[in-house]
């Protein structure tokens, strides 16, 4: 196997099959994330409420649950998505990619709830205590003083994350849901070109995520500006 | 200065774990009264400013305001602390506001004001203290002394009836200090009711009615500037004043 075998073979991929990869893997794997992302922040926010709430059994709930999440593999908890959310919701009918979604959703929103948890929490206290002492209630505080200063922490965060669940999303392959990864099995399988596929994979996942970096790079460089 | 009193606390207590911070503190402050607190560090002087508008909770004792206990389950804490402006230490200006914004925020919010009043005010309060070429800066382009007059102003917005000052001039350059304190004396000129934790002995002698020394959670002595400064009666006192005078 030569160099120049591998690049002709490549070339020959993906003159038959870049469809496969690049509109159905790429929008399949983007779609994956953007939902895990979009929902992960919605309930990763409910999440760091309640974590950062006055009831204890509360912040115990959210605490068991976060500690959980991060402590098993995310495979093993895509499995328990992919077996258990169509048996809990029998009536919705939900297939493979939606099980998988939710799954998803379930883990990015634990490691999001820490993120804005921790992006709340590094706001310096004094500007609470400003804020509390002009006769703000503690919901005004945060909505005018904490929270507007807390995005500047958490919405690069929360950038690095989605970039984390794009490549996280490559092991929803296992479960075939037609994502990037998926798009290797399937090219892999029919072509016996295992080495090549990885190779295009690679590259879109790359850039893929180094577009989104730089992008987040430049709207972080803007955030500090106005500060 | 009138007999009014307008803040008292009773017995007094605080503890944070194990350490008690507070030790059954009485004291009145009058209408008008200018009140500066004074005392080594770590005798409780934050600590007492600090539970007259409750950002610290007591955990004995009582805090009346204007004829009402404030400390007990029932009372709008914050429409309290609406008529008790703090200024702190740091600072604590608020970032994301312009000049102008962190005048106006609170008074709009909190709707004292309609946002046309509030500006207007905010105009006239930052020239007050020299600020108002900074009028639509955001904070983060002024020097210490600057921050501080605007925190001052700030609270002065919501036109308190007593303003309280925890050590305001302790985290400036030497060189601002003077900014910061002739605004304070003004407002002490006109009538404000102050409760003032310094260090600046010089400062409270000159702009006080009186001086509380407090150290270890408790009232060691009070008095007028020139008594207490000059002719301190309890050793605790004179120790203090012989390491800062």
């Amino acid at each position: 196997m030569t160099l120049t075998t591998v690049i002709q073979n490549i070339i020959k991929i993906m003159s038959r099959y870049w469809d496969v990869f690049l509109i159905k893997g790429v929008s399949i794997t983007l779609a994956l994330s953007a939902i895990t992302v979009a929902f992960g922040a919605v309930f990763g926010s409910l999440l760091a409420l309640m974590k950062m709430s006055r009831f204890k059994v509360l912040r115990g709930l959210v605490t068991a649950f976060v500690e959980f999440i991060r402590g098993t593999p995310m495979l093993l908890q895509l499995y328990v998505g992919y077996f258990i959310v169509p048996l809990l919701f029998p009536a919705l009918g939900l297939g493979t990619f939606a099980s998988i979604a939710v799954a998803l959703v379930i883990n990015s929103s634990a490691y999001v709830s820490e993120i804005i948890r921790s992006g709340i929490q590094a706001v310096d206290a004094g500007q609470g205590e400003a804020a509390r002492s002009l006769g703000l209630s503690k919901a005004q505080t945060m909505g005018k003083v904490i929270l507007p200063q807390a995005v500047k922490n958490i919405l690069p965060a929360l950038g690095n994350e989605f970039v984390t669940i794009i490549k996280e999303t490559s092991l929803a392959s296992t479960f075939f849901v037609g994502d990037l990864m998926t798009a290797y099995l399937t090219v892999k399988g029919v072509t016996y070109l295992a080495f090549e596929s990885l190779i295009i994979v690679g590259v879109i996942y790359f850039v893929l995520t180094f577009c989104l970096s730089k992008l987040i790079g430049v709207y972080e460089r803007r955030l500090k500006q106005s500060d | 200065m009138t007999d009014t009193v307008l803040i008292e606390t009773k017995a007094l207590t605080k503890s944070f774990g194990s350490v008690n911070v507070l030790k059954g503190v009485d004291v009145q402050v009058h209408q008008g009264e200018a009140l500066a607190i004074i005392g080594p560090s770590g005798g409780g002087k934050s600590t007492f400013l600090r539970c007259l508008n409750l950002l610290e909770q007591p955990d004995g004792g009582e805090v009346i305001f204007e004829g009402q206990k404030i400390n007990q389950k029932g009372v709008d804490v914050d429409a309290y602390r609406q008529k008790m402006g703090m200024v702190f230490q740091h600072f604590n200006v608020f970032p994301h506001m312009t000049v102008q914004e962190n005048i106006t925020m609170a008074p709009v919010l909190l709707k004292k004001k309609t946002k046309a009043e509030a500006e207007k005010q905010a105009v006239s309060l930052l020239s007050r203290v020299g600020l108002l070429d900074k009028k639509d800066e955001y904070p983060r382009k002024l020097s210490g002394g600057q921050k501080q007059r605007l925190a001052i102003v700030r609270a002065l917005a919501m036109e308190p009836d007593v303003m309280l000052f925890d050590e305001p001039t302790s985290a400036l350059d030497p060189e601002m200090v003077g900014e910061v304190l002739s605004v304070i004396r003004s407002l002490v000129k006109q009538g404000m009711t102050t409760v003032i934790v310094t260090h600046e002995m010089g400062f409270a002698r000159e702009v006080s009615d009186r001086i509380l020394f407090m150290a270890d959670g408790t009232i060691v002595e009070q008095g007028a500037p020139g008594a207490l400064l000059d002719h301190p009666k309890e050793k605790r006192t004179v120790e203090f004043l012989s390491k800062v005078l």
